[in-house]
């Protein structure tokens, strides 16, 4: 391992989230709903909000570090950061930049936000109706590609084709998310359950991604607070530390509306950051106990878990079952909170908060032992990103 | 006619001109796209620098305007309101294996519900839209006859 290693040196002390609103519902403004998130997290670590003196979010989130550290009267704004990128790919991107912050003195109480109330501010899933385009988006907006859904299905299609991957293995993926929300009362789908017919009757929105494959689109706020490990032991909760981390993209992966362009178009672009990821840890595939993979479209988790090495895409979809894949006893326990298919679309930042319940042993669909827990952010996207947390007993 | 009904953003140059070149292309029945002067890759997307020497003065050059599908969808959920009654339509990712295996995108022309095979041979349709404010070109693709 390296010693420039982030591997036990920051621990989660607090997760807090709002209640999660079909898009356009929420009740109050975006930058409400972020401070009460941050609220929540604060309450759930034991700490004082003033404490926090570093922000760090992802995807151009629209509350800046300065007005929040004003609003919640922080003594000292230390650091305020903003991963690159749209999309979700920044998820755990965020939770490393406020870790590396931390381990390397920048600031001591760092809160990782994601807040988003589509009816203040518009949707994702919308083409642009603009009079004209330029640039990567004239190259494909003219042909009617030009939603997340559209761009990012031929990556899942071309991949299908080359591994001889069956619909049956998106569909599992979907099955799990929903399973697992049934279980979760802050689930936008709890009590909603999906069935394989209903997947299979559901209609196409652009193939292989049937509509259950799509993530939903919500208004709601997340937060998670990072503190050092050897303060992080002092306070309320079980500390779920930072094993390691890893941002970024393969060769020449270009911009979402030229991806078409991209030379390994059929990956998620993960396969540079894997490696790096489990070496950090010192840890291999097998090790991890539960996963949470960001679901845009169910593509993405297909093959980003084929990239972060515990099936070889070949076998995917034998591997790819709802047996498999739920807790507490498949092989694979995947999105146990229901992520962004049937818990709520925050922006996958609602999985970093999962990964970490399953450390402390208080996921709602708990994996028994839940040691290594991944939290997987933003597949296809670019820059995509990828965290390992680990209880005490893996340090 | 055109394969989409009117209405969807018009793409247009950048102001800074990068991608003139091939829109210009498109209008004369010619696909134009970047080479790199020295070592002869092609490459694309426009970009201002080669990806292999890092020289800043790419040439524009006309390439056979043919190709293989190398990945597609079809699109059933319309996201725009000029698609509204124009679902289902296709898309492909066409690989140019005569320029550095470059890739662009397109509609594929005919039937939209037909069965769609990776690999397939595909030419070029340039589908031009005159009557439009401002006018342009698209390039477009339909199952090569030979």
């Amino acid at each position: 391992m390296s010693e420039r290693s982030l591997r036990g040196r920051v621990a989660v002390v607090g997760v807090g989230e709002t209640t999660y609103y079909r898009h356009g519902q929420a009740p109050e403004p975006e930058f409400v709903l972020c401070l009460k998130a941050i609220l929540a997290a604060c309450t759930d670590a034991g700490i004082d909000p003033k404490q926090i003196d570093g922000f760090a979010s992802y995807s151009n989130d629209r509350n800046d570090p300065p007005t929040l550290a004003t609003a919640l009267g922080c003594h000292e704004l230390r650091f305020s950061n903003m991963q690159w990128g749209g999309g979700g790919g920044g998820g755990a991107g965020a939770m490393a930049n406020a870790a590396a912050a931390i381990a390397t003195g920048l600031a001591d109480c760092v809160v990782v936000y994601r807040a988003l109330a589509q009816g203040q501010f518009g949707r994702f899933g919308q083409g642009p109706r603009a009079a004209t385009v330029s640039g990567d988006l004239a190259l494909s907006v003219p042909y009617g590609q030009m939603s997340p859904a559209q761009w990012y299905a031929p990556k899942a299609m071309r991949f299908m084709h080359e591994h001889r991957i069956g619909q049956e293995a998106l569909r599992a993926i979907a099955l799990a998310s929903y399973h697992h929300a049934q279980a979760n009362p802050r689930a936008v789908m709890y009590g909603r359950p999906l069935t394989e017919a209903a997947y299979d009757e559901s209609r196409w929105i652009t193939e292989p991604f049937h509509l259950y494959d799509c993530c939903q689109e919500n208004d709601g706020a997340a937060a998670l607070i990072m503190v050092p490990a050897e303060r992080a032991r002092d306070l309320k909760q079980t500390p779920a530390y930072v094993l390691a981390a890893a941002i970024g993209a393969g060769y020449r992966v270009h911009s979402t509306p030229a991806g078409f362009a991209t030379p390994d178009l059929a990956s998620s672009h993960f396969k540079t950051l894997a490696p790096r990821l489990y070496e950090m840890a010192g840890l291999s595939p097998a090790d991890v106990d539960v996963v949470q993979c960001y679901e845009n479209f169910t593509g993405g988790v297909l093959m980003a878990l084929v990239e972060h090495g515990f099936f070889a895409a070949e076998a995917a979809t034998e591997f790819l079952t709802l047996e498999n894949l739920i807790a507490p006893l498949g092989k694979l326990p995947l999105n146990t909170s229901g992520g962004n298919l049937a818990e709520c679309y925050m922006h996958g930042l609602e999985l970093q908060i999962e990964a970490v319940r399953q450390v402390r042993g208080q996921s709602t669909s708990q994996v028994p032992d839940a040691d290594v827990s991944l939290a997987v952010a933003g597949p296809m996207v670019t820059p995509v990103s990828t965290i390992l947390f680990g209880s005490e007993r893996v340090l | 006619m055109s394969y989409l009904p009117p209405g969807l953003p018009i793409p247009i140059p950048e102001r800074n001109g990068l991608s003139a070149p091939y829109w210009e292309g498109l209008r004369r029945d010619a696909l134009v796209i970047q080479r790199n002067p020295r070592t002869g890759a092609y490459q694309w997307p426009p970009q201002w620098i080669a990806h292999d020497d890092q020289g800043i003065d790419l040439d524009w050059v006309e390439v056979e305007p043919r190709g293989l599908i190398y990945s597609w969808t079809r699109v059933w959920h319309p996201v725009h309101p000029a698609l509204r009654d124009a679902c289902p339509y296709i898309v492909v990712v066409v690989e140019l294996p005569h320029a550095s295996n470059v890739r662009l995108l397109g509609n594929l022309l005919g039937d939209p519900r037909q069965s769609i095979e990776i690999g397939a041979e595909v030419e070029a349709v340039f589908e031009h839209h005159a009557e439009a404010q401002p006018p342009f070109s698209l390039l477009q693709w339909r199952l090569a006859r030979t």
